[in-house]
């Protein structure tokens, strides 16, 4: 089976957010593999590990992703794509994305493509069902489960705190929701392994791409952090008095209830 | 000629949710002058739902009904909404952010070949073309946005744009688009109802959450019992999921989902920062904990410093009282 990966870095979730020149400051923080492409990445080497072929991970950054997909190459993922465009792109979008993504895919066999059903600083879980769209293959988004036997998918989705039971067939892409495994942490050999494995490198030209081609539709025109919230009033006095005012405040003073 | 706004209906447990009427609200802050047209899929007679979008703003409404459209799949409502796309020429689409908006939304996208800009908590319609502004980083920071192209479609967050007033003497065509649904890949074979009854965690004005102070599955009983009393939902934080004490469905916080209930209560949940993103930009939040020195009174409208299991009852007794 051809299973592939699609990965992003983000912020770590711990992380505080400042703005230097309008920019997200990127300066000191601390990279991770976004959480829910960390299910991702688990599930693909657990699929192949019970049903055999290779993972592949990709992702579109700069150089400093290599680490990330180090990472995942150490948890187990056989080969990794890092698709450089930091020389060639200014601004991308989620549509910038997914063409780069359909660029990448032209041509090679696709079993199984799982990502993250959202990363956690864009937050628009747009890319995932795009590139399945782009690949006119069926997707599924937030799996909580999901189960192989030959071509046929049997996949347990979450809506919303309810489970959708779902059939499929393959080619198919699946976006990860917590709760489908526990990513395991990478082990000292498998650290070691990791940096013997191939690690791929393309740009926008390898991909037959022009920036005209991948433009963003959409256009980011600010950042801003929301007003800081001041510190509220705790309550004193015995409990049943507190209890008392806070309910008064709710209705009087904030009427919400 | 004026515009004329798309805005996909969403229909729950034969009832459309509140975010469609809120989706009504932003397409006419985009463009007040535009015709807003709502769609809704199903398998039933769809009038009802239809006439719900008209008292609560739209224009007309199309309906598509088909035996393939009985329960979501991105391939049958991706069809249908796309048949009355190309029939009807819209000039931008507003749909709700939630399990379906974000499963269909890219796909038609996608399909238009057009930018989307998603989870919307805002529009400002001041200048020539509207801004959308969306939270980032979980609401760590926001984000101002615009389509380059001239098709501006979005998903809203719900909760956060007010729907209009429900004015049932309004009146509104109804027409029915008659397609032909096929070729589902995904077949969904059942639906196992799990999440709380009633009200939707992410939809809901009221949301009470639990941390690892709730100490354990049971626990967190008090804590529905106060749900039910204010017509909320229950919420919890990555520890006390991890600590296995609720679902993972109901986790709030960078990882889960993020609220911007009215009402906001914090019960036994310490504030670490990974969870405030997923709650802060609630209207009022209440912080209940033994510790003073936890971070979430840092950012709580009102704390009580005490025991939950003394203080929900007292609380639950209280607000009993006063909703008679």
């Amino acid at each position: 089976m051809n299973i592939y990966v699609l990965l992003k870095k983000t912020f770590d979730t711990e992380e505080k957010i400042s703005i230097v020149n309008g920019q997200i400051d990127d300066d000191s923080a601390e990279f991770i593999i976004n959480p829910y492409d960390e299910y991702a990445v688990e599930e693909a080497i657990r699929q192949r590990d019970a049903n055999g072929g290779k993972v592949t991970v990709i992702t579109i950054g700069n150089e400093d992703s290599e680490k990330q997909l180090r990472t995942a190459l150490a948890m187990g993922a056989d080969k990794a794509v890092l698709i450089n465009i930091e020389e060639d792109l200014e601004d991308g979008d989620q549509y910038t994305t997914a063409k780069i993504l359909e660029a990448f895919f032209d041509g090679r066999d696709v079993d199984l493509i799982f990502a993250g059903n959202v990363a956690i600083d864009e937050a628009s879980g747009q890319v995932g069902p795009r590139v399945a769209d782009l690949l006119g293959i069926p997707y599924v988004t937030t799996i909580t489960s999901i189960t192989i036997d030959g071509t046929k998918v049997t996949i347990e989705k979450d809506v919303e705190g309810d489970v959708e039971v779902i059939e499929t067939t393959m080619p198919l892409l699946v976006t990860c929701q917590q709760g489908l495994n526990d990513p395991r942490y990478p082990s000292l050999p498998g650290i070691m392994k990791a940096k013997k494995k191939p690690l791929e490198e393309l740009e926008l030209d390898d991909l037959d791409l022009e920036e005209a081609d991948v433009e963003a539709k959409t256009k980011t025109i600010e950042i801003f952090l929301p007003p800081a919230k001041a510190a509220g009033r705790v309550l004193v006095g015995d409990v049943t008095d507190q209890v008392k005012e806070l309910v008064g405040l709710l209705k009087n003073e904030a009427k919400v209830i | 000629m004026s515009e004329k706004l798309f805005v996909v209906g969403e229909v729950k447990d034969g009832a459309l949710r509140n975010v469609s009427f809120e989706a009504i609200a932003a397409a006419k802050i985009m463009n007040a002058d535009a015709e807003i047209v709502g769609i809704v899929c199903g398998d039933d007679d769809l009038e009802s739902q239809a006439l719900e979008l008209i008292y609560y703003g739209a224009d007309r409404v199309v309906t598509v009904k088909h035996d393939n459209l009985k329960t979501y799949t991105p391939e049958g409502h991706g069809q249908a909404i796309l048949a009355v796309i190309h029939d009807e020429s819209p000039n931008g689409i507003v749909m709700g952010h939630t399990s379906i908006g974000k499963d269909l939304s890219p796909k038609l996208a996608s399909k238009l070949d057009t930018g989307l800009i998603s989870d919307v908590t805002k529009i400002d319609a001041n200048g020539d073309q509207p801004v959308f502004i969306r939270p980032i980083y979980s609401g760590k920071a926001f984000e101002k946005k615009m389509i380059t192209g001239a098709f501006p479609f979005i998903t809203i967050r719900p909760n956060n744009i007010p729907s209009l007033e429900r004015d049932p003497s309004r009146t509104g065509d109804i027409r029915q688009h008659d397609i032909q649904v096929t070729d589902i890949r995904t077949i969904v074979k059942d639906v196992i109802r799990k999440a709380t009854k009633g009200v939707d965690l992410s939809e809901a004005k009221v949301v009470v959450a639990g941390g690892r102070g709730v100490k354990s599955a049971d626990g967190f009983k008090p804590l529905y019992e106060l749900a039910d009393a204010l017509g909320g939902a229950v919420g919890a934080s990555r520890g006390a999921c991890d600590a296995d004490y609720c679902d993972y469905s109901l986790q709030i916080g960078q990882t889960g989902k993020v609220v911007t209930p009215d009402l906001y209560i914090a019960v036994g949940i310490s504030g670490a920062i990974q969870h405030l993103a997923g709650m802060s930009n609630s209207k009022v939040i209440v912080a209940i904990n033994k510790d003073p020195e936890a971070n979430i009174f840092n950012i709580a409208d009102y704390g009580i410093v005490g025991d939950l299991f003394e203080v929900i009852p007292l609380l639950i007794e209280e607000i009993n009282k006063v909703k008679v």
